[in-house]
């Protein structure tokens, strides 16, 4: 059925809206953070950088921020590797309980995160496990690696299973089929896997509030700042967090394109 | 071949299904014992009573859940709706724009969501980018629309928007053309087609899109406290109270259990409705 040219552009302001909508209080913040003032009014009377300069020499900032690389970093490997498991016995292989495992496993995506990170936080109490950064891991493992593995089922889908038959007819064992087969062809899917399981780790807010214990990540403690009042570190703060997501979206995005690029040119 | 399938699909099921044992189950299992535990114990050693249950119907409790429940109602009704349009747009009438939103969209969610509400925050408050600037234009500033349940709602519509705008889009896109276009020959009414084609057709979409906001929005929590200021006490705030300041943690875990019944019963069902094979193994074919 075809669209009307009027309702097609009705359609795209609308969407246009919508993001401008997204993307509006990230705009506040931006200008929060490089308003000169200490008490921040709208509009912003003069621009400085001084708070930036004061948020990377703090030494607080850059053990919260390291904190949260840990766990980020952590998570993200082993989502990786979970996850493409995960997503083999989710979609490629029929066994005998898949359908089950494929709901049990949406069940943490469904699960309101403060409740579970209570749950976890209640759990390592009772068999004697004091919250660190690393109870903090558990957490987002629990919440990211369904997420992961339905990332890579999605490619995993796409998989042709001839090509392991064929590779295994030509005498290659479980193993090297798995390597040479299986593993190559869910690359696509195993990185776009670990890009968001970075990205979802770095900015989660309401597991780490329960399990981290003593330490604390960097969306943590900018809530903590939030409600005991503002602070222009606040909004400096969280600006630096995004440009760094936003680097390593880029990053993902370039690498594989100039790797294509000098690939044809060679 | 087949034997090795079911071999193989077991044992690369197990490293997840660990996980989940270990860090999901397990501690549900945990929640469900302190609530049976008589009041401010914090361990599972003592004879079980319903004290802590007696408590949540008498004190009042049962006002924070239907807070919690009514806005997450309210939420996922109004996302439905702003969300329906720009769904059937990425599924049927966009080409390129619709890979736009979706990484636009994607990207949003990755931005912690406190900094996110903390921008709604100075967006809308006193001085804030609305009120400051129309003040500097006019010489009159308005009352901010902070701290009550409208702007909770809002902060919930904004913060779930992806997770009910992704399956109703996916929900369309399950949608045949030519039932459609049937239709529209047959000489049904625009609305007509809405009705009686697209909306039973993309229900499984929209069960799961609907079901994701409502249970997640129930257990919000920071949307209340960045920019409801305590207006209204949420279940989830309620549930973090007992177990921090109250040190009454079969108080927390009973009041965790009947948010977790109410969010299993809806997840399961809605789980259990739709085919998962067909949603996912769709795409890309």
């Amino acid at each position: 059925m075809k669209t009307s040219p009027f309702l097609r552009a009705v359609l795209l302001v609308y969407g246009l809206l919508v993001i401008a909508w997204l993307y509006l209080p990230l705009v506040s913040v931006t200008f929060a953070s490089i308003s000169k003032a200490r008490y921040l009014t709208f509009p912003i009377r003069s621009y400085s950088t001084q708070w930036y300069a004061r948020a990377i020499e703090s030494d607080t900032v850059r053990d919260i921020v390291f904190t949260s690389l840990k766990v980020a970093i952590i998570v993200t490997i082993i989502s990786m590797i979970v996850g493409f498991f995960g997503a083999l016995a989710f979609a490629r292989y029929n066994w005998r309980f898949r359908k089950l495992y494929q709901k049990l496993i949406l069940l943490p995506i469904f699960f309101p995160q403060t409740v579970l990170g209570l749950a976890l936080l209640m759990w390592f109490n009772s068999v004697g496990i004091i919250p660190t950064w690393k109870t903090a891991v558990v957490a987002h493992l629990v919440w990211i690696t369904p997420i992961a593995t339905l990332i890579i089922a999605i490619r995993a889908y796409s998989f042709d299973a001839a090509l392991e038959e064929a590779a295994r007819d030509m005498g290659a064992s479980t193993w090297v089929t798995f390597r040479e087969i299986t593993l190559p062809l869910l690359m696509p899917g195993i990185i776009s896997a670990g890009l968001f399981s970075f990205l979802l780790s770095w900015g989660n807010f309401p597991l780490s509030l329960f399990t981290t214990g003593a330490d604390s990540t960097l969306p943590e403690w900018l809530y903590a700042k939030m409600v005991s009042g503002y602070s222009p570190l606040v909004p400096t703060v969280g600006v630096l967090s995004i440009i760094a997501s936003l680097f390593l979206v880029t990053a993902a995005v370039l690498i594989p394109w100039f790797m294509r690029a000098a690939r044809k040119n060679r | 071949m087949e034997r090795l399938d079911r071999k193989l699909g077991t044992a690369s099921s197990l490293p997840l299904l660990t996980i989940l044992l270990i860090a999901f189950i397990a501690p549900m299992i945990v929640v469900a014992l302190f609530s049976v535990m008589p009041r401010k114990v914090f361990s599972l050693f003592n004879t079980p009573d319903f004290s802590a249950y007696a408590a949540l119907l008498q004190q009042g409790y049962y006002r924070s859940l239907l807070w919690s429940l009514g806005m997450a109602l309210a939420s996922t009704v109004i996302l439905f709706v702003v969300s329906w349009p720009l769904a059937y747009g990425m599924a049927k009438v966009f080409r390129k724009f619709t890979i736009v939103l979706t990484v636009a969209v994607v990207v949003s969610l990755f931005v912690s969501e406190n900094i996110r509400l903390f921008g709604w925050v100075l967006t809308l408050m006193k001085g804030g980018l609305f009120e400051g600037h129309f003040r500097a234009w006019t010489g009159e500033g308005f009352e901010s629309p902070l701290y009550g349940v409208p702007v909770i709602v809002f902060s919930l519509v904004y913060v779930y928007f992806p997770f009910m705008l992704f399956p109703l889009a996916q929900g369309i896109a399950m949608v045949p053309d030519d039932a459609r276009q049937a239709a529209a020959d047959l000489g049904a009414s625009r609305w007509r087609i809405l009705f009686e084609i697209d909306l039973p057709l993309a229900a499984p979409g929209i069960v799961v899109g609907s079901l994701l906001s409502f249970v997640l929005a129930a257990g919000a929590l920071a949307e209340s406290k960045i920019l409801g200021g305590q207006t209204v006490i949420v279940i989830a705030d309620e549930i973090e109270t007992a177990f921090t300041y109250g040190q009454d943690w079969p108080l927390g875990s009973a009041l965790s259990m009947v948010l977790i019944v109410i969010i299993a019963a809806l997840a399961i069902y809605g789980i259990t409705k739709v085919d998962l094979d067909a949603i996912m193994g769709k795409k890309g074919r």
